[in-house]
C-alpha cells in the first residue's frame, strides 16, 4: 500500500514519470497538470465535471481531470492532449478539427480532442448518435457542434481507409 | 493531510479503525466538487481505486441475484451483461452525468453520499437490494431501506464502508425514469424506478423526500384492485398516480418546487406502469 504524507509523489503522464513537488496533497489532477507539471492543455472551467474541458484519459477511460485527486492517480497511466500527437505534429483528430472548422475560440477544443481520440480508439465507425453521446460531456459555446461532428466523421473515414492524415 | 492507496478491503478497514475521520474516495465525482468549489479540506483520504475486488461483479450460483462491487463505475452498467440482467439499473446509469462522469462514478459513491437525488438509489430501493457492509467487526448485510436514513445520511457505523451491493434478479419488467431541467448532464429533480411482475409492483421515488421513498400504498392498492397481468385503464392509472403523489414528501429548493416534484413522480410512475405492459 502507498501512503503519502504531503508533498512528493509521481505521476505517469504521456509515458513519462513526473515528480510532483511542493504541492498540497488535495489538489486535483487538473491543477497539478497545469500548475505543477507545465501541461496546460487540459482547461479548467466548471471544476465540477459538467463542461469536459479538462478531459484526460486515465487507464483507457476518458474522465474529468478536475474530479481526480491527483495523488490518487499514482500508478495510473495518464494521457493528456499534449500526448496525442507525436514529434510535435498534430494528431489526425487535431488536424481534422482545423480542416473542418471545428475550432472557434478553442477553449473547449483540447477536451473534445481527447474525448474524440477515446471514442475512435474504442469505436472506429461510430454513428452520428454514438458520436453525440460520446461527446455529450463536452460543452462548446461557439461552434454549434456541427463542424465538430464533421471533423469526427472525417477522421473516422480517413482512419478506416488507412490514409490517416497526421500522426496518431 | 494524507492520501492512502490501499489494495485490499482489509487494509481499508485497518486504516479506518486507526483514523475513523478519514474520508473515503471512490470515483471522486462528489468529493472533488466539494474540494474544488465548496472549500472542503479533507484531513486524510483513503482512495479505493486500487482495490481490484471492488471493481468486479458476479451472479450468485443459483442465478437469483447479482452482486456489484462498490467501485464498479456506472459506465459498466449501461451496456452488456449487467444491463441485460438489470435493465432499470442500466437506464438509471445512462442518466448519470456525462460519459466522463459515468466512467468514474460508482454505486458505492452514491451510497456513501446518500443524496436523495442519487440516480442509482431508487433502483436499489425498488429491487430490495442489500448493502454488504464491512468494518472492524466483520461483514454485515443491511437492507437498502435501513441503509439510507436521511438526506446524505446512512446507517454506516464508524470505520465501516460499503463493499458491494446485492440486487435480486426479478422475473418481470423494470424501468427507470427521471426528470431534470434538461435531457443530459442533469441532477434529478424527480426520479422513479418501477418493477412489475404478474403478482406485484414496486415503486421507488427519488429526489422527493429525505430518503428514497417506496410508494407502499400505491403498490398495495394496485395489487388489490387490478388484475396484474392486464393493462391498466385510465381510471386505474389516475388512482395509481394519485397514491404515488401522496407518498412523496418533496420540498422547494434551487432545483425545483415541491408542487412540480409531486406532480412529476405521479406522471413518471404512470408512464412506467403503462410502459411495463407495452
Amino acid at each position: 500500500m502507498t501512503s503519502i504524507g504531503s508533498e512528493m509523489y509521481t505521476l505517469n503522464v504521456n509515458d513519462r514519470e513526473h515528480h510532483v513537488r511542493d504541492s498540497w496533497i488535495g489538489e486535483s489532477l487538473l491543477f497539478v497538470l497545469r500548475e505543477r507539471l507545465g501541461l496546460p492543455g487540459a482547461k479548467g472551467a466548471c471544476e465540477q465535471g459538467e463542461c469536459g474541458s479538462c478531459t484526460v484519459i486515465i487507464d483507457d477511460k476518458a474522465v474529468c481531470s478536475c474530479l481526480v485527486l491527483a495523488a490518487s492517480a499514482q500508478g495510473a497511466s495518464i494521457r493528456t492532449v499534449e500526448g496525442l500527437g507525436s514529434d510535435g505534429r498534430l494528431s489526425d483528430v487535431q488536424q481534422s478539427f482545423l480542416d473542418a472548422g471545428g475550432v472557434q475560440c478553442g477553449f473547449c477544443t483540447p477536451g473534445f480532442i481527447v474525448a474524440v481520440h477515446h471514442l475512435l480508439d474504442d469505436n472506429p465507425d461510430p454513428s452520428d448518435l454514438e458520436i453525440k453521446e460520446a461527446l455529450s460531456g463536452n460543452i462548446c459555446r461557439c461552434t454549434g457542434y456541427g463542424r465538430i461532428l464533421d471533423a469526427v466523421k472525417q477522421v473516422a473515414v480517413s482512419r478506416r481507409s488507412g490514409s490517416a492524415g497526421g500522426a496518431r | 493531510m494524507s492520501v492512502a492507496l490501499p489494495t485490499s478491503v482489509e487494509e481499508v478497514v485497518d486504516l479506518l479503525v486507526k483514523n475513523p475521520r478519514a474520508t473515503l474516495l471512490a470515483g471522486g465525482t462528489d468529493l472533488m466538487v466539494e474540494v474544488n468549489l465548496h472549500g472542503r479540506r479533507p484531513v486524510d483520504v483513503v482512495a479505493l481505486r486500487n482495490i481490484a475486488e471492488l471493481h468486479s461483479w458476479s451472479i450468485d450460483p443459483s442465478g437469483r441475484s447479482v452482486t456489484i462491487g462498490s467501485g464498479v463505475p456506472y459506465a459498466e452498467m449501461e451496456t452488456g451483461e449487467l444491463a441485460r440482467l438489470l435493465p432499470a439499473l442500466a437506464e438509471a446509469a445512462r442518466t448519470v452525468g456525462s460519459p466522463q462522469i459515468r466512467a468514474a462514478g460508482t454505486l458505492g459513491g452514491n451510497l456513501g453520499t446518500c443524496s436523495p437525488a442519487g440516480d442509482g438509489l431508487p433502483v436499489l430501493a425498488a429491487l430490495d437490494a442489500t448493502i454488504n457492509v464491512v468494518g472492524p467487526n466483520g461483514s454485515r448485510q443491511v437492507r437498502f431501506s435501513d441503509f439510507m436514513v436521511g438526506v446524505k445520511r446512512n446507517s454506516l457505523q464508524p470505520s465501516e464502508f460499503v463493499r458491494s451491493v446485492t440486487i435480486p434478479l426479478v422475473d418481470g419488467w423494470q424501468g427507470y425514469a427521471k426528470v431534470g431541467t434538461r435531457n443530459a448532464m442533469v441532477i434529478a429533480t424527480a426520479s422513479v424506478c418501477l418493477v412489475r411482475t404478474d403478482e406485484h409492483v414496486a415503486v421507488a421515488l427519488g429526489a422527493v423526500g429525505p430518503t428514497i421513498i417506496r410508494a407502499s400504498e400505491a403498490e398495495a392498492w394496485l395489487v388489490a384492485n387490478h388484475r396484474m397481468t392486464s393493462r391498466p385503464n385510465a381510471a386505474t392509472l389516475d388512482e395509481f398516480g394519485r397514491l404515488v403523489r401522496e407518498a412523496s414528501r418533496p420540498i422547494d429548493d434551487h432545483r425545483s418546487t415541491a408542487a412540480y416534484r409531486r406532480h412529476a413522480v405521479g406522471v413518471l410512475s404512470q408512464r412506467l406502469l403503462s410502459r411495463s405492459y407495452s
